[in-house]
């Protein structure tokens, strides 16, 4: 299949994915309510007088977005389970890697929405001097998204064929979490705090990086968990 | 058809090999305890050194065959491959608890602390959790070889991933320096104690090459028992 040919077949499964999602809406609600959650809980779990809500909020902002992030990527392939919609899948000319493009295109669209609509929530909740340095968040925002999504499609392509289905994508995929987690953390709270991103070049080439080889790994890889 | 006469065999063989071990462990302790002189400031609780570094270098010598193994599987596709990955994590799992229960009774005497959040600590804790996260995959696949795909493509991800934690929780550290009485020290070793740590770790690698062939032939045993289940359903 040509280029071209894989895209068109990538992006009419993406399609798919979220024109699903757009009619029903039940992942985003459920991920949009957890994420609301997680930043109360977080933001009362500290004592106001001794911290400061600034010193949490970086922290905050990631545990919401990876956790709000894994109910829609637990969601990505329990769609193509009922029915063995994915055998149907497997079955269209469309090649693996179209398939998997498609997902993790759709997923990065679902995890964009959450945190499109959860980062303002936060600037609010936490009362933080986002807007002077939103492009550069934004920047680390989509780099630690993309270090994230593709690793959970793929995770997540296998544990929906197992027991315990639901429970197993936070344990397999935390670990995963840990380099882009702690470095958007690292780099977010310089940037809350007025700073430049040239403060940390280490951690932007870490979550550089990190973001190739976690790209192109799962690709490579998706086509070996389909065999039966 | 999976051989149980030859599954049985490689068990024996593997126990021989254990016992074996077994002695070299109670001899290195001996030399250890006995004949290997007490470290001048740390005193005797430098002793559990002969455990916890040579524990250590099996749990990770273990999980790095378990990667480079679930690469040969998703090239060669050998079920043998995927099985020998299995029981090597496992082996490794067993070796991580020695060390990651080992390190913290040295830790308290000497850096003041059980844990302390130190490069080697956190990034050995999350190898461990990868594993546990491995294992606990291959138990919820009830299809040999889907079972040995997945757990392939973990294993693999395991491998790259492991150097990501190690350069995250190494920057993390380099930001916030730590108090300078939790720093650990590198200790160069007089010749004696370094003979001892050797012997330690050739004793461990073959106390990790007995389990591994036991734990193998005991996966191939379940696997005999399964498939006779399956015919007997059938």
């Amino acid at each position: 299949m040509s280029g071209s040919g894989l895209w068109r077949a990538s992006l009419a499964i993406a399609a798919k994915d979220i024109a699903i999602e757009w009619r029903t809406k039940t992942a985003f609600v459920s991920s949009m309510v957890f994420a609301v959650l997680v930043l109360a809980v977080l933001y009362f779990a500290r004592d106001p007088t001794a911290v400061a809500s600034i010193d949490i909020a970086p922290g905050a902002l990631w545990v919401t977005f990876t956790f709000a992030a894994m109910v829609g990527l637990n969601r990505a392939f329990l769609l193509e389970r009922e029915n063995h919609a994915l055998d149907g899948l497997l079955l269209t000319p469309a090649p693996p890697t179209a398939i998997f493009l498609g997902k993790v295109l759709a997923n990065l669209a679902f995890v964009g929405a959450v945190e499109a609509v959860s980062l303002p929530l936060f600037t609010l909740f936490y009362d933080v001097p986002v807007w002077r340095q939103l492009p550069q968040l934004v920047l680390v925002v989509v780099m630690a998204t993309l270090a994230f999504v593709p690793v959970g499609t793929l995770l997540s392509s296998m544990v929906v064929r197992t027991r315990f289905s639901e429970s197993m994508l936070p344990v397999l995929l935390l670990p995963f979490l840990v380099p882009p987690l702690v470095g958007a953390v690292q780099l977010t709270s310089r940037l809350l705090a007025g700073r430049p991103l040239s403060d940390l070049p280490e951690w932007v080439r870490l979550l550089a990086v990190f973001d190739v080889v976690f790209f192109i790994l799962p690709f490579l890889l998706f086509e070996a968990t389909l065999d039966e | 058809m999976i051989d149980k006469a030859r599954a049985l065999k490689t068990a024996r063989y593997g126990q021989t090999i254990t016992v074996l071990a077994m002695v070299g462990l109670a001899s290195v302790y001996v030399r250890a305890l006995g004949f290997t002189p007490i470290e001048r400031f740390q005193g005797p609780a430098q002793k559990i050194l002969y455990v916890h570094a040579p524990a250590a270098w099996a749990a990770l010598m273990a999980f790095g065959i378990t990667g480079l193994l679930s690469l040969l599987y998703l090239m060669m596709k050998d079920r043998r491959l995927d099985r020998v990955a299995a029981a090597s994590a496992e082996v490794g799992l067993a070796f991580s608890v020695v060390m990651l229960t080992t390190g913290p009774i040295w830790g308290k005497p000497i850096w003041g602390t059980w844990w302390t959040w130190d490069a080697r600590l956190t990034s050995t804790l999350f190898i461990f959790l990868l594993f546990i996260g491995y294992l606990a995959l291959r138990n919820a696949v009830i299809d040999p070889v889907v079972r040995a795909n997945y757990s392939s493509v973990i294993g693999i991800m395991a491998l790259v991933l492991v150097p990501f934690i190690h350069l995250t929780v190494y920057f993390f550290r380099t930001l916030h320096p730590q108090p300078v009485l939790l720093k650990p020290s590198s200790p160069s070793m007089p010749g004696v104690m370094v003979v001892t740590l050797l012997l330690s770790i050739a004793v461990f690698t073959v106390l990790y090459v007995g389990f591994t062939m036991q734990r193998y032939a005991l996966g191939l045993l379940r696997e005999a028992r399964e498939e006779e289940a399956a015919h007997a359903g059938a």
